[in-house]
């Protein structure tokens, strides 16, 4: 047992590459938690994936023990929160787990959107925070110029600001020290009914499901029944340890101490992040406050691109969900497509993610279809129905109105580029909300559809901003709106994996660039091909794809005859890339191109 | 009768050697400073012997010198090679004889020695009816030049057919028209006329994929100037009888129908193809590519050939169909059947008729004026 005002629990805030992971490398590293030996960089991003985009998904803990200059050993838990808005409700459960945080800035960036969102996170969460400068002995740092933006920006005291640089271990003791004297020790009674938050869980092959915990009161003992209060299921714990980062058992976890625990639960979806968990004999009587289950708000059909995969997808998804409770799964059918399913993604990176690791962990090729949102059809009857896939929209005159959801999106930009960004959410439908200056950097707030952001626009802000702008973003609610279901044809036969939901008013602009992509995606072939876009039965969009004018060799001899031979054979291999539609061949590679959501 | 008696039997004979290159050429061509004359007719004798060997009793119905440049072959050479033909195989009466020639003035001066070797038709290279685009295409001779060279041919030779180039760099439709006129009204009775292919690993090829090979015609141009030469050689009497070969009735290159009608030719030479049948099994043949390794092997005693290639009745099928579809003729379905061993797939041959691309009659397949131009899309949706 330790005692509350030997431990201290904190989060890192931090934009992508701003050296969250390198820092907390240094911290596990100069407190001797990892041997010297057994350093790799960034231990505790544990995915590819994540290690290749320097973003963490899962939270993921480790326990420092950490001899102060007051003399004191103290037990330092960092909890590593996921540093994407797709994971804002995570991040903010993470949040509630520990008392203060770190802010890390780069020492020539500045603050990023991001950054912002996570920091509003950790003082919603009441933390204390510690700034700290990164990267202080890069040329380009102007450790001034950032303090000031980080008071002006989030109205922080950084004058206190600790300057590192996490590459070289600069300012490293520093940052323990200021753990231990900035940041507020945890509290809680050791005496009252167990009250623990589920911070975390995930599937390990040998244990099952890992559910990390922090104690807000009671004790937790190896020897436990426990019950999640959410789900009302109740398990034998079956071992009880602590992360340096490799699990060390222990016999129990008093208040303020974060842990893990395993007790024969089958899949991550039986443990909701936010839980409360208690004893099964003697639970407390109210749960932690701020549960919210997982809710999927983009959805998108993901396809072998061949066939005979399917079996292939069905497993590794099955896989994958035993790991992920957010991302669901249901099978679907496209007469363009064939057979695959239709997956719910808490945003667009999640999808990304989930997309990379069945490509990449499980060797498949896929095709995604155009990524949607879930829109509130208001029937005519009275009914609320849900629709996560434009094939499916009902009949329109059963159909009273529809609504969608909206987000509030934060976007920090150099004011070089304001112009072009500003120009980018009024194009998308977009409100300002809010326009506020940093230095150079300005910050804008917009009320945004959030349709129109799963579309393009992560790259168009990338394009228009040369790479500067930072984005943020929060689901707000749904709101009415005039919305159709734009179908494509293919010389007058629907595709349906390409119709999609737009705005009344964006219809036509949507459909042309939707037909003109495709007159360059579809080979020519020996009869012209009228491609179009429609609403109901109204051609909005028109494009004619002329017909194939020449394809014959020049010549052909008798030294000709087996390459020719050979190469239709060739020819007869590529046609399996091909789906058919009406008289019509379309290339899979077509349907990829066009349906690319970052273009 | 077997198969390959549909086309007969041929000869061709493959000379390696250029004075140059051309930019736009992706034929087994070299360049060499020196070149032993004897040496390659003795190793053409020997190859001859051995075809032969295997070959013996059949008709032969034509010979072609292809190249390379076979004009820079000595007429003796020339003379010798006829001659050892003569002695191995049964000549058809109406043998043919073609060599492909260059129409420089020292190449005009060997066409007398062609002919009285045995020659009898010439096929020309003038490729352009303009110096500048001679030299574009890198052509070693001029307009005077070919215009007089092809004169000499015309005295000497029966049978004089010549090549042009269209849908080169910076010509409009209206060029060649004015091009193919003037060529029409030279009295030639064949023509071999070819859209220019950019082809790649040659000089043009990698002009064009570094951006550089500028002012080719857009493929509606090229498309029009295909459609232009149908109606100019139709109009004149030499119909297309082959997708790039037009000729007056009875003028058509027998060698190279052998080809097209799927009949069986030797090939001899460095890279030279062939497909041979025996015993039923038509196979494939073809020589070592390089001039110097092919002529060490044969002068070893050895053969040049790469081992053959037995072709299935699938892949002569397919060989049939698209050499045959090539042909105004087009191929005659039963044969399709018995040789492939399977009929023509009739929903893609429905599909296909109803959008005029082909059409069946008296037995026959063959490609519409409307389908010609598609025929390799033709082809994919037939076999592949």
């Amino acid at each position: 047992m330790t005692q509350l005002n030997r431990i201290r629990n904190f989060s890192i805030v931090a934009h992508i590459d701003h050296g969250k992971s390198t820092l907390a490398d240094r911290l596990i590293q100069s407190t001797g938690t990892v041997a010297d030996r057994d350093m790799k960089a960034q231990i505790l991003d544990s995915m590819d994936i994540e290690r290749e985009r320097g973003i963490t998904i899962k939270a993921q803990t480790v326990r420092l023990e950490y001899k102060a200059r007051d003399g004191h050993a103290y037990i330092l838990n960092l909890i590593d929160t996921p540093g994407h808005v797709d994971f804002a409700y995570e991040v903010s459960r993470s949040m509630r787990a520990v008392e203060g945080s770190l802010l890390v800035v780069d020492a020539s960036q500045g603050v990023e959107a991001q950054t912002l969102a996570n920091v509003y996170h950790a003082l919603d969460a009441g933390h204390e925070i510690v700034p700290v400068l990164n990267k202080i002995d890069l040329p380009a740092a102007e450790p001034d110029r950032i303090k000031q933006q980080i008071e002006d920006v989030i109205g922080l005291d950084a004058h206190d600001a600790i300057l590192i640089s996490a590459k070289s271990g600069l300012g490293i003791p520093e940052v323990l020290e200021a753990i231990v004297t900035r940041l507020p020790a945890p509290k809680g009674d050791r005496s009252a009914p167990l009250k623990a938050m589920l911070v975390d869980s995930w599937y390990d092959a040998y244990l099952g499901v890992v559910v990390m915990v922090r104690i807000m009161d009671g004790v937790m003992r190896r020897t436990d029944r426990i019950k999640m209060m959410q789900t009302g299921a109740a398990y034998g714990i079956d071992r009880l340890a602590v992360l340096k980062p490799q699990m060390v058992e222990i016999a129990e976890l008093g208040p303020g101490e974060i842990g893990v625990f395993t007790a024969s639960i089958k899949q991550v979806r039986d443990t909701r992040v936010g839980d409360t968990i208690t004893h099964e004999r003697h639970p407390c009587t109210t749960p932690l406050p701020g549960f919210k289950p997982a809710q999927p708000v983009v959805f998108c059909g993901l396809f072998p691109v061949d066939a005979a995969d399917f079996e292939a997808l069905r497993e590794a998804i099955e896989k994958l969900t035993l790991n992920d409770a957010s991302f669901t799964s249901e099978m679907e059918t496209s007469a363009a497509l064939g057979f695959g399913f239709r997956c719910g993604f808490l945003g667009l990176l999640h999808l990304e993610v989930v997309r990379d690791r069945l490509e990449r962990e499980y060797d498949l090729d896929l095709i995604t279809t155009a990524p949607s949102v879930v829109y509130h059809l208001h029937m005519r009857d009275g009914s609320l129905r849900e629709l996560h896939n434009p094939a499916d929209m009902p009949d329109l005159t059963l159909v009273d109105h529809i609504e969608e959801p909206r987000i509030k999106a934060t976007i920090m930009v150099p004011d070089d580029y304001l112009g072009d960004v500003l120009k980018l959410c009024q194009d998308r439908r977009g409100i300002q909300l809010d326009l506020t200056y940093a230095g150079s950097r300005a910050m804008v707030v917009y009320d945004l559809p959030l349709n129109e952001v799963v579309f393009d626009f992560y790259d168009r802000l990338k394009s228009v901003s040369k790479g500067y702008a930072s984005f943020d973003y929060a689901i707000t609610g749904y709101r009415e709106d005039f919305l159709v279901k734009m179908s494509v044809l293919v010389n007058d036969e629907p595709v349906d994996a390409l119709s999609m939901m737009v705005h009344r008013d964006r219809a036509e602009l949507r459909g042309r660039a939707m037909v003109e992509k495709l007159k360059e995606l579809i080979p020519r072939h020996m009869f012209k091909i009228p491609i179009q876009a429609a609403i109901g039965s109204r051609v909005i969009a028109r494009e004619t794809l002329s017909a194939m004018r020449k394809d014959v060799t020049a010549k052909c001899y008798g030294g000709d005859a087996t390459r020719k031979r050979k190469l239709l054979d060739k020819q007869k291999a590529g046609k399996k890339k091909m789906r058919q539609f009406g008289k019509v061949e379309i290339p899979q590679s077509a349907f990829i191109s066009a349906l690319k959501m970052d273009g | 009768m077997e198969d390959w008696q549909h086309g007969g039997f041929g000869l061709y004979i493959h000379w390696p050697f250029c004075a140059s290159k051309c930019p736009y050429c992706d034929f087994n061509s070299h360049v060499a400073a020196n070149i032993d004359q004897n040496r390659w007719l003795r190793a053409y004798l020997s190859e001859i012997d051995r075809v032969g060997a295997e070959t013996r009793g059949r008709i032969l119905n034509t010979v072609f010198f292809g190249g390379g440049t076979p004009s820079l072959m000595d007429p003796d050479l020339v003379a010798a090679v006829l001659e050892q033909i003569g002695k191995t195989w049964v000549l058809a009466n109406d043998l043919e004889v073609t060599l492909e020639a260059n129409p420089g003035s020292v190449e005009a001066g060997r066409f007398r020695g062609y002919a009285e070797a045995g020659v009898n038709r010439l096929s020309m290279g003038v490729q352009a009816l303009n110096d500048a685009d001679l030299r574009r295409l890198g052509r070693l001779h001029s307009l005077a030049e070919a215009r007089a060279a092809f004169d000499v041919a015309r005295s000497r030779f029966e049978r004089v057919s010549f090549d042009l180039i269209y849908a080169r760099q910076d010509q409009t439709i209206a060029d060649w028209r004015a091009e193919l006129r003037e060529a029409m009204a030279m009295a030639v009775d064949h023509f071999s006329l070819y859209q220019l292919t950019v082809e790649a690993g040659t000089a043009f090829g990698d002009r064009h994929a570094a951006g550089k090979l500028r002012g080719l015609p857009p493929d509606d141009a090229a498309a029009d100037m295909y459609l232009a030469t149908q109606d100019i050689c139709e109009a004149a009497g030499l119909p297309a009888y082959e997708i790039s070969n037009h000729a007056r009735a009875w003028q058509e290159s027998r060698h190279n129908l052998i080809y097209w009608r799927y009949g069986d030719y030797a090939g001899i030479g460095p890279g030279a193809h062939g497909r041979l049948t025996f015993g039923g099994m038509r196979h494939a043949t073809e020589a070592l590519r390089a001039p110097a390794a092919w002529l060490e092997r044969v002068e070893a005693g050895l053969s040049a050939e790469l081992p053959r290639e037995t072709l299935t009745r699938a892949e002569q099928g397919t060989e049939l169909l698209l050499m045959g579809l090539r042909l105004g003729e087009g191929v005659d379905v039963e044969r399709y059947a018995a040789v492939s061993g399977a009929p023509l797939p009739s929903a893609a041959l429905a599909q296909l008729a109803d959008l005029g691309m082909v059409e069946i009659s008296a037995g026959r397949l063959r490609a519409s004026k409307a389908g010609r131009p598609l025929l390799n899309a033709i082809l994919r949706q037939l076999l592949a």
